[in-house]
Parts: structure tokens; C-alpha cells; sequence
């Protein structure tokens, strides 16, 4: 695949959403994706970078990548632990957090996210985990972070359910309903990566992955997806990059036996 | 004073048919012993609350034990579904579950309030969500001295709020530590209360950034040692990450749920019996 040889679509996405995070950043992290790429981002370019999980554990620094966003080793290792109404209250509802990263199962072309019930919320035909923290992280860390993979069932023409709020219908949205955060700034997926229009808020491909073409991005998405004028490639990513990812992993996998 | 009683008989005299229950615990802490009581008890009609309805509730949904679920976030951390949650939503199996659906930040709120005696919490919150409008205890309210609207979110007050701790003294004062979630709330927010720890020692010994419950707002203490298993209990034992993903075939068919809930719960006397058998099980994948 490149001159670092084979790489997954998961270390790209992983790889692309820690290069973002800049050193000192402070990050609301889940479980998965998210957790990788603010442990790698620590781990090379950003060692300031301030990992609070929504367990209350804040400026963790996990030796092995936890399995839950309160397993043990993200108290041991964080400088305090509050308590989840504090966690909420004082430190998201305030605007302290700079980057809150979230998943879905669907997002639509404004950034909106659903992990609530794919079907109608009465007689779902599937029934997801729920918003969670999803619905104030949106709204008040300064900027949130997507991470998902493209396909027409993720990217909808039109959610199922609002979990959370993105740039809502367009332009002024989020300030009418008074939000500190600027809402979706990246969505960063297997295929390449999004980005809201500054004048529409619509979100337009600005970057495929190495190998992939604009074709098969915008083929992967449910709504007619624009490209940015000048669509960039990421760079592959680095030896250094993958080994200290893959030394993460490892680490869980050791965590989870 | 908060009584000392052995956990069966602190579920009997506390958790009633039809009562509201919250069990709490945020991943750490979750006091699965006292679930697997009210299991075996046969509790009915029960209205289960809870920020993160996991394994906990999964085992009480499946087993008939629920009539409602306020929470959430419902699925299985690290790891996927809930699947006999899921299969309460999406096939009423076994039986239709009610739910009264929020975000964390929200249950949050709604606890702090029941814990102060409000009759809401008040956040900036839900806004521009489909939850507002579904959920009928998500209003708003206007700031009398700036004119902003805000989101208001009724008051959780459980008849029973449960959860677990590392230990209490004879006394029955509670201390726990580690991430300690949302369990002081829940414990203050309900009209009755009971905990379940990894020991009874004769004198709590001071330490740093714990919680102490007062014996004065505990109804019950009960001895449960490792009764927060799966989940863990700091200091004492780790987190098993792996049940948790075994969980996930376990609970994906119903003949295979219920037959180990009665091998490991319902044929079970008490924690460490039900220790015991998960010891003695062959391991499954």
C-alpha cells in the first residue's frame, strides 16, 4: 500500500484524527477510535495533549488503552477524578474542553448525529446504546471531531433520530439555540475526510486517503457529497506513527485477555 | 443508622414490586450482587434507572424484572449491544419495556437536583435534540436574572437508589473511591438506600479524595465481596474486561441467557455461590 507497507483503514483514520490534535489540546475521548487516536497524538507530537474520559478521570494517561471509558487504569493515571455531575457540569457545560470526539451511526450532511434507533423510535428496528454524553459534548466542547466510516447507511440523506447536533439545518443554527462550541469541524472517516463549508455548513470532501479516489468517497455517501475544490491526499502514514499505534493496541489486547 | 443485613434480607425489606431503583455505579462499582438478589427475589413491574443500563440491567431487563428504563446510554462498553435490552425494545421480549431516554449530561443534572431536594436540575442541554419532545421530564425554563432559556430536567427520586462501595465500618459508614460516578447523588437523591461492600471493618481509615456516606443516610449495608463483578472494585479487584465481551454471545440468544442466569444467578444462594459456579464453569466463546 505504501513504502511503511500494509496499514487498515482504522490505523489511517486513527493515524489522521491524532495528527489534528494539537500539543496541549484538551480532548473528551470514548472508547475506541477516539481513545487510540488522543493516545497516540500523546504519544508523538502532542505529549501535553489533556485525555478526559466522561467517567470523570481528567488528564489520564492510560499505559494500556482501556476497554471502558472507567476502567481503573484511567484513575490511577489521571491527575484528579471527579464526580459525573462535576465532570458534566463544571468542566464540559463551561466550555473547557476543547475537542469532544464523537461516533454515530448516522450523520447527515450538517454534521447531526444519530446513535439513538435506526427505524422509528417507537418500534425501532434497531435499537442503539443512546446519546449518552453525545448531546452537550456537541454542543459545548469548542470543536467536535466525528469519527466513522463511510458507507450510503451511515451517510444519510435524513437521520432517523437527533442525537446530537451538528450545524443542525444550516447557517445560525447552533447560535440560535445559544451553543459556545463551533460544532462538527472534521469528520474523519475510512475513505477520507470532511469538512463543513465555511458559508453553507454543508460537509464537503477535502481529503481522500492514500489509494482512494474522490469517486469512490463520494460513491460511499448517502447524499450528494461535494468535493472541495482541490481535494488533498493524507499523508501515509508514518513507521513511527504505526508502531506506537500498534503498540497501543497490543496493549489492549493484553487488557482484554 | 444505617442497619447491617445480610443482602437478601436488606432486598426484601427494601425493594418492593413496582418500586422506582436506581443502581448506580459508572462503570466501576456497579453492584451487580444486589441485581442478581433482585433476580432471585423475583422482583416485578420494577422501573430501573440508571445513567449506563449495562450488563446489570441486561440481566434484569431479560429477566421479566422491568417495566420501565429511564438511562442514557444503553449497550455493552467496549464491546457492542445490549442484547436482551434490545430485544425488550425491539421485540417486547419478554416483556414491552417503557423508556424514559436523556443524555448523561441531563441524568446528571436530574440526580443532583433529587439528591438537593429540587424539584429539577437546570443545564444547558438537549437543545436541538429529538430526546426534547419524546421524553416527557425534559422541559425548559428561563433564567430570571439573564432572560436565557435553559433545559430543566425533573428531578430523579428513586424509592431506592443502590450501589456499591469498597467497605463500611460496624457503624455502617460507607467509603468509596476510584471514579465514584454518580452514586453519592444516587444514594442522597433516594427515599431509601442500600449498599452493598467488599468488606465490614471495624474503623474506616481516612483516605484522600474518598467518598464517605454518613451511616445516617444509609437505610442498609450489606457484605457482598466481590459484588461489583464483572465491573471492579479499586484497590480490590480489576476490572473482567473478558466477561464482558462474553457476555456478548451469552446474552445474544434467549435459551442460552436464561440458562445461565439460572446456573450462575437463580441456582445460586448468594455472591459467593455465585463465584463459585462462574469458577466451576467451562469456559464458553
Amino acid at each position: 500500500m505504501s513504502q511503511n507497507g500494509v496499514y487498515s483503514a482504522d490505523e489511517m483514520m486513527a493515524i489522521e484524527a491524532a495528527r489534528r490534535l494539537g500539543d496541549g489540546t484538551v480532548c473528551f475521548v470514548g472508547i475506541g477510535l477516539p481513545s487510540r487516536a488522543a493516545n497516540l497524538a500523546r504519544r508523538t507530537h502532542a505529549p501535553r495533549c489533556v485525555l478526559i474520559y466522561e467517567s470523570g478521570t481528567i488528564g489520564a494517561k492510560p499505559r494500556v488503552l482501556p476497554l471502558s471509558i472507567g476502567d481503573g487504569e484511567l484513575a490511577e493515571t489521571s491527575d484528579t477524578v471527579v464526580s459525573v455531575p462535576e465532570i458534566f457540569a463544571y468542566w464540559l457545560q463551561a466550555g473547557r474542553i476543547d475537542v469532544g470526539f464523537l461516533g454515530a451511526a448516522q450523520i447527515d450532511r450538517f454534521g447531526n448525529l444519530n446513535s439513538t434507533v435506526i427505524g422509528d423510535y417507537a418500534t425501532p428496528k434497531v435499537r442503539l446504546p443512546g446519546a449518552g454524553g453525545a448531546p452537550e459534548i456537541a454542543a459545548s466542547c469548542r470543536e467536535t471531531y466525528v469519527m466513522l466510516r463511510m458507507t450510503p447507511r451511515a451517510f444519510v440523506e435524513r437521520l432517523d433520530f437527533r442525537s446530537s447536533v451538528g450545524h443542525g439545518e444550516g447557517p445560525g443554527f447552533r447560535e440560535r439555540l445559544g451553543f459556545t462550541g463551533r460544532g462538527v469541524t472534521v469528520v474523519v472517516t475510512d475513505l477520507g475526510v470532511l469538512e463543513p463549508d465555511p458559508e453553507t455548513c454543508e460537509l464537503v470532501l477535502t481529503r481522500v486517503h492514500p489509494g482512494v479516489t474522490v469517486e469512490q468517497a463520494t460513491a460511499a455517501c448517502g447524499w450528494q457529497l461535494r468535493a472541495a475544490a482541490g481535494v488533498e491526499t493524507s499523508a501515509p502514514p508514518t513507521r513511527d506513527e504505526l508502531a506506537v499505534l500498534r503498540s497501543l493496541k497490543s496493549a489492549k489486547e493484553v487488557a482484554a485477555g | 443508622m444505617a442497619e447491617i443485613l445480610p443482602l437478601s434480607e436488606a432486598i426484601a425489606e427494601l425493594v418492593h414490586d413496582g418500586d422506582t431503583v436506581a443502581l448506580e455505579g459508572f462503570t466501576h462499582l456497579i453492584p451487580h450482587a444486589a441485581g442478581h438478589e433482585l433476580v432471585r427475589q423475583g422482583r416485578r413491574e420494577l422501573t430501573l434507572v440508571r445513567m449506563t443500563p449495562d450488563l446489570v440491567y441486561d440481566q434484569l431487563i431479560g429477566m421479566g424484572c422491568a417495566r420501565k428504563l429511564i438511562f442514557s446510554w444503553g449497550g455493552n462498553p467496549g464491546v457492542g449491544s445490549l442484547r436482551r435490552f434490545r430485544d425488550a425494545v425491539e421485540h417486547g421480549w419478554p416483556a414491552p419495556l417503557e423508556l424514559e431516554e436523556h443524555s448523561h449530561a441531563g441524568m446528571a443534572a436530574a440526580y443532583a437536583a433529587g439528591a438537593s431536594n429540587l424539584p429539577f436540575g437546570v443545564l444547558r442541554g438537549y437543545a436541538g435534540t429529538d430526546l426534547v419532545g419524546r421524553t416527557q421530564s425534559i422541559s425548559s425554563v428561563t433564567c430570571p436574572f439573564t432572560g436565557e432559556e435553559l433545559a430543566a430536567v425533573r428531578a430523579i427520586r428513586p424509592d431506592v437508589g443502590i450501589v456499591h462501595a469498597q467497605r463500611a465500618d460496624e457503624a455502617g459508614n460507607v467509603q468509596l473511591w476510584g471514579i465514584t460516578g454518580v452514586q453519592k447523588e444516587a444514594v442522597l437523591a433516594s427515599r431509601r438506600s442500600l449498599v452493598t461492600v467488599e468488606e465490614v471493618v471495624p474503623e474506616l481509615e481516612p483516605r484522600p479524595g474518598a467518598i464517605v456516606l454518613p451511616t445516617w443516610v444509609v437505610t442498609a449495608v450489606s457484605a457482598a465481596p466481590g459484588g461489583a463483578h464483572p465491573s471492579y472494585a479499586h484497590d480490590y479487584y480489576d476490572r473482567d474486561n473478558e466477561f464482558y465481551v462474553r457476555w456478548d454471545a451469552i446474552a445474544a440468544d434467549r435459551d442460552r441467557f436464561q440458562e445461565w442466569m439460572k446456573r450462575h444467578v437463580l441456582e445460586t444462594a448468594d455472591v459467593a455461590a455465585y463465584h463459585a459456579s462462574l469458577r466451576g464453569e467451562t469456559p464458553v466463546r
